[in-house]
């Protein structure tokens, strides 16, 4: 056994996270800062933190991920972290020439104080950042909320970048959390097949899930522009999919610079695709072209037509809230009954929703913000599920108990896709679903004995 | 193809590349790398001057990570049997957590915490009103969940600096706990310049808190211990596999595969082979001082290396029976190795690599490149000291800069009850006299061609400069390296984590990586860079359908 010092019987603990269910803030902002194009992320702090961010995030997506730091000695931590920040601007300037610095504090610098807003005007006013460069910069301590937090801190950060001229540009902002670059491409596939002009940010797509070619561009094509997300201060409405990944910087925009916003569900699944949709269209007064209606009721059909091989299957869950909401839902929907739901992240709010979400379902839900994936095995050990949903860690638990497992979320180290077929929209839930379905008539063929085992499922 | 785009610049100018690694940097940082990028000259008695173990240039897109990555990834990781706390925010602890493919063996029913991650997860109040109170009521929660035999802490970096006292909380539990050894480390990620001061801190409290406890007699004659060898894809395995077959008895391995008692009980052990240089000489020497074991380098990564250490350890013990069996082993062994050889050579001979890898694999790596007729043409760690490039003789003359000074030296004494005396000064001599190298390690560079590069702490721009201008056949180094240079079209071998493969250590391990690199540079898929239309895009005439 793999976990196999995990006890079935559940004691409270106050002080210890075992195997947890997050991680800390600035991967997050990493991972969206890499979604401006010609941007370098930049870790304010130790260079190990950023050694361990580029990695996790380059095990996870198989491609590079460049980010500098400011290699704080024993010395920087007590004298304060300014003279390394500003080397540091210089430095990458003069060797890898971005477009724009995105910084991020870790726990050292955000311990010892250092203010990154004070230290990037030094840095103007010094000349170190150069004509028509830019820096922007999140505060992202990791003893406060999750990787989840430092995402949506640096998302808040870019829409400092706003400038709005006084006349409206027509396009909507889509500030799509933190999905799969494949997502952000789906998603701009359908806002673009309804007419809706947007402004996605962050986009990874084109950034993270990039061709071998022969060529290693440190900059690559994808990610919204600096010059995009001067004007999303011009924008007729944002969409922010996601309360924990998106809501906060929709609402600087709304407060600052009064474009109205609207917080929805990521797209995961029938029903947040519906809103989703339905969303777009009114900003947009047009209507929904056929070929998404089309896609809609494929999705239908597939859920009908395999609706005995889900129904009252139970499901283990974990993840991030926003993900999790979203597919706790979808889950509801095919009536499948999500019973152990667990996000790392804090926040008695996803209790709540998740309450709200399966009231109906014919089993109680056992859910946990602020929870880890020891307790999700305690749980499971305790009432057994047919079916895992999580990162690659689950592949532990899933071994140990003999669970099928459906990988999503992050991070995912051992199986490949993510970065290339979407989970978002009618033809990511369709796409879902098939893997939910090929895990469970994998186990029914193995587990049938001959007698009844059948060619036609 | 699209890798012909690149310019080869042939490595007989080496001063050339040196030159265009340094143009673009601003003077200050030029003439700081220019000291850590050498031209190696390959001279017979004298080795010309690396910096190494210097901090990295802030802004500058490092390899290294820091040493808490030292200590608990690399030295502690692979302890099996010790619950390891971190205590500090989530995420220095999650990203630890089986990312380093330290293989472990613990049987079906064994004490095995390796799978699981243990976090105090500091939140904003813990870093404002300290998390001493926090980090003793999750070792109480640990011994209770597990009643483990000994609970590891180690401090992350707001833990130093908001001054919580991890090493009075350890021991005041210890003594709470009674049957639980419970000790700290305090290798916040800012100390030192990169993980080996890491590996020097977790070694030490190894040393301080557990060496020597268990003096148990172990059955075997002749005894050794493997020091720094991590068993990282199985290579511990496979050099335990050959041990065994000659004969001889690994009490402890530092600490691949390990276990307290092993540390505990090393010091019964006779002989010490150290693999890695870099991560362990000053264990090595802090063993000898106290228990009079003496040590030897070893290397056991490539076929001939193995074969070679074998004997210097059996030469130690001096015994007939043993060096039979061990000349017995290695026969038996080679052929399987030679077959290999012959059948990978004619696919990689001549072939060029480049290494940049932690502190001491750079080096031993060059073996088994050299048993596949493969030339080094640049080569660098990513946190070793000039020792590590330059060879033993300079320690007299290493300078501690103000990065390093505060990384704790132990100083050990002759431990008169448990000291023993392994060899007499007599049998000691006549070995010398016969050739035999205690404590002897001559680096690296004197090892690799004239006129090859040593680069110490490469940086991704360097990397992709050096790819650019020299155009390797392969390059090795780790996972943030890994696709920027793939995607130059130049096939890359993680050899911190060796990808998914291993082992490469000892006979099977030589074998396996012969094969490996084979398929690695010989990959038809480095061939499929451009499309058809990408390589011919102007058509000189329209073809409609005849
Ligand atoms: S938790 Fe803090 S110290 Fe640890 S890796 Fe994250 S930012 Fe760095
Ligand atoms: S061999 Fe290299 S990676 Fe391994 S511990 Fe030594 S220095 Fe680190």
């Amino acid at each position: 056994m793999l976990l196999r010092h995990t006890p079935k019987e559940i004691t409270e603990r106050s002080a210890l996270m075992i195997n947890p269910a997050k991680t800390c803030q600035p991967i997050g902002a990493m991972y969206a800062a890499l979604g401006i194009h010609g941007c370098l992320p930049h870790s304010h702090g130790s260079q190990g933190c950023c050694a361990y961010h580029r990695s996790a995030l380059t095990r996870h997506y198989k491609e590079p991920v460049s980010a500098s730091t400011s290699s704080f000695t024993e010395g920087s931590s007590v004298f304060g972290g300014q003279a390394n920040m500003l080397q540091a601007i210089e430095n990458i300037f003069a060797v890898y020439n971005p477009e724009i610095i995105a910084c991020h504090t870790t726990c050292l610098s955000e311990t010892i104080g250092d203010d990154l807003k004070q230290i990037r005007k030094k840095a103007l006013t010094e000349g170190k950042i150069p004509e028509g460069k830019f820096m922007i910069s999140a505060s992202t301590p990791s003893y406060v909320g999750s990787h989840v937090t430092g995402f949506s801190n640096m998302v808040k950060s870019m829409v400092g970048l706003a400038e709005p001229t006084g006349k409206k540009n027509g396009k909507v902002n889509i500030i799509p959390g933190w999905v799969e670059p494949a997502d952000m491409e789906e998603i701009k596939r359908i806002t673009k097949m309804i007419g809706v002009k947007t402004i996605l940010f962050p986009d990874t797509s084109g950034v993270l899930n990039g061709p071998l070619s022969g060529e290693f561009k440190m900059y690559p094509d994808g990610g919204v522009t600096v010059a995009e997300l001067q004007s999303t201060g011009d924008s007729i409405g944002t969409l922010a999919l996601g309360e924990w990944c998106s809501a906060d910087a929709a609402r600087e925009l709304d407060t600052k610079h009064k474009v109205p916003c609207q917080i929805l569900d990521m797209p995961f699944g029938l029903k947040a695709t519906d809103r989703f949709i339905d969303a777009l269209r009114t900003i947009a007064g047009v209507t929904v072209p056929d070929e998404l209606s089309m896609e809609r009721g494929q999705l239908v059909d597939m859920i009908s037509d395999m609706h005995q091989y889900v129904y009252h299957k139970k499901v283990a869950l974990v993840g991030d809230p926003d993900q999790v909401i979203a597919m706790t839902e979808f889950l509801v929907s095919i009536d499948m009954c999500p019973i152990h739901i667990v996000t790392g992240t804090p926040g008695k709010a996803f209790e709540r929703r998740i309450k709200e979400i399966t009231k109906d379902m014919p089993f109680p839900c056992n859910v946990r913000a602020k929870g880890d994936m020891f307790l999700l095995h305690q749980w499971i050990k305790n009432d057994p599920v047919d079916l895992l949903i999580g990162n690659t860690y689950c592949k532990y638990i899933s071994r140990d108990e003999d669970i099928p497992l459906v990988r999503w979320g992050f991070p995912i180290l051992d199986r490949q896709g993510h970065q290339y077929f979407p989970t978002v929209g009618y033809k990511g839930a369709l796409r879902l679903l098939e893997k939910i379905l090929n895990v469970i008539q994998d186990r029914k063929d193995r587990d049938d004995p001959e007698s009844k085992f059948e060619l036609v499922l | 193809m699209a890798t012909s785009t690149l310019k080869k610049i042939v490595p007989e100018n080496p001063a050339h590349i040196k030159a265009e690694l340094l143009a673009k940097y601003p003077s200050k940082v030029a003439r700081k790398r220019s000291k850590q990028i050498m031209i190696n000259e390959a001279m017979e008695n004298t080795t010309p001057e690396i910096s190494a173990n210097v901090r990295t240039t802030p802004g500058i897109i490092t390899m290294r990570g820091c040493s808490y990555a030292g200590c608990k990834g690399v030295i502690m990781g692979p302890t099996r049997d010790v619950v390891n706390l971190v205590h500090g925010p989530i995420g220095c602890s999650f990203y630890a957590w089986l990312t380093r493919r330290n293989q472990t063996n613990a049987g079906a029913d064994g004490e095995n915490y390796m799978n699981y991650c243990f976090s105090t997860d500091m939140q904003d109040s813990d870093i404002i009103f300290g998390g001493e109170k926090k980090l003793e009521a999750a070792i109480q929660e640990a011994y209770d969940l597990f009643h483990p035999r000994s609970i590891a802490i180690f401090a992350t970096c707001p833990v130093g600096l908001i001054g919580d006292d991890i090493h009075t909380v350890a021991k005041r539990m210890k003594e709470k706990l009674g049957d639980c050894n419970v000790f700290a480390f305090s290798c916040e990620g800012y100390k030192g310049v990169s993980q080996s001061a890491g590996h020097h801190i977790a070694n030490n409290q190894i040393f301080r808190h557990i060496v020597g406890e268990n003096d148990e007699v172990k059955p075997g004659k002749y005894k050794i211990n493997l020091l720094g060898e991590y068993n990282i894809g199985g290579d511990g395995f496979e050099i335990d596999r050959i041990l065994k077959k000659c004969g001889i008895t690994n009490i402890s391995t530092f600490s691949g595969n390990s276990t307290y008692d092993q540390f505990a009980s090393c010091h019964t052990a006779d002989l010490n082979a150290v693999m890695c240089h870099r991560s362990i000489n000053y264990v090595a020497d802090m063993l000898e001082t106290k228990y009079g074991i003496p040590w030897v380098k070893v290397n056991f990564i490539g076929a001939a290396a193995t074969a070679k250490s074998l004997r210097k350890i059996a030469g130690y013990f001096g015994e007939k029976e043993l060096i039979d069996l061990v000349e017995a082993v290695i026969a038996e062994e080679m052929p399987d190795v030679e077959k290999a050889i012959a059948d990978v050579r004619p696919r990689t001979q001549g072939k060029t690599a480049m290494m940049f890898l932690g502190g001491s694999r750079a080096h031993h790596y060059q073996e088994l490149f050299k048993e596949m007729g493969m030339r080094v043409i640049a080569a660098g760690y990513e946190f070793a000291h000039r020792d590590d490039y330059e060879g033993r003789k300079v320690i007299p003359d290493l300078k501690v800069d103000a990065d390093s000074r505060n990384i704790e030296e132990i100083e050990v004494f002759r431990d008169e009850a448990k000291y023993r005396e392994r060899k007499t000064p007599e049998e000691i001599k006549a070995l010398e006299d016969s050739g035999y190298k205690f404590k002897e390690y001559d680096g690296m560079a004197p090892d690799m061609e004239k006129d090859t590069l040593i680069i110490d702490d490469l940086n991704q721009y360097e990397a992709e400069k050096l790819v650019e201008m020299m155009k390797p056949d392969l390059f090795c180094g780790g996972i943030k390296e890994k696709y920027s240079i793939q995607k130059l079209g130049v096939p890359m071998k993680q050899l911190h984590s060796y990808d998914s493969g291993g082992p490469y250590a000892g006979f099977k391990g030589a074998i396996n990586f012969y094969y490996e690199i084979d398929r690695l540079v010989n990959s038809k898929v480095w061939s499929y860079m451009k499309a058809p239309w990408q390589d011919n895009p102007q058509l000189s005439a329209t073809y409609g359908w005849e």
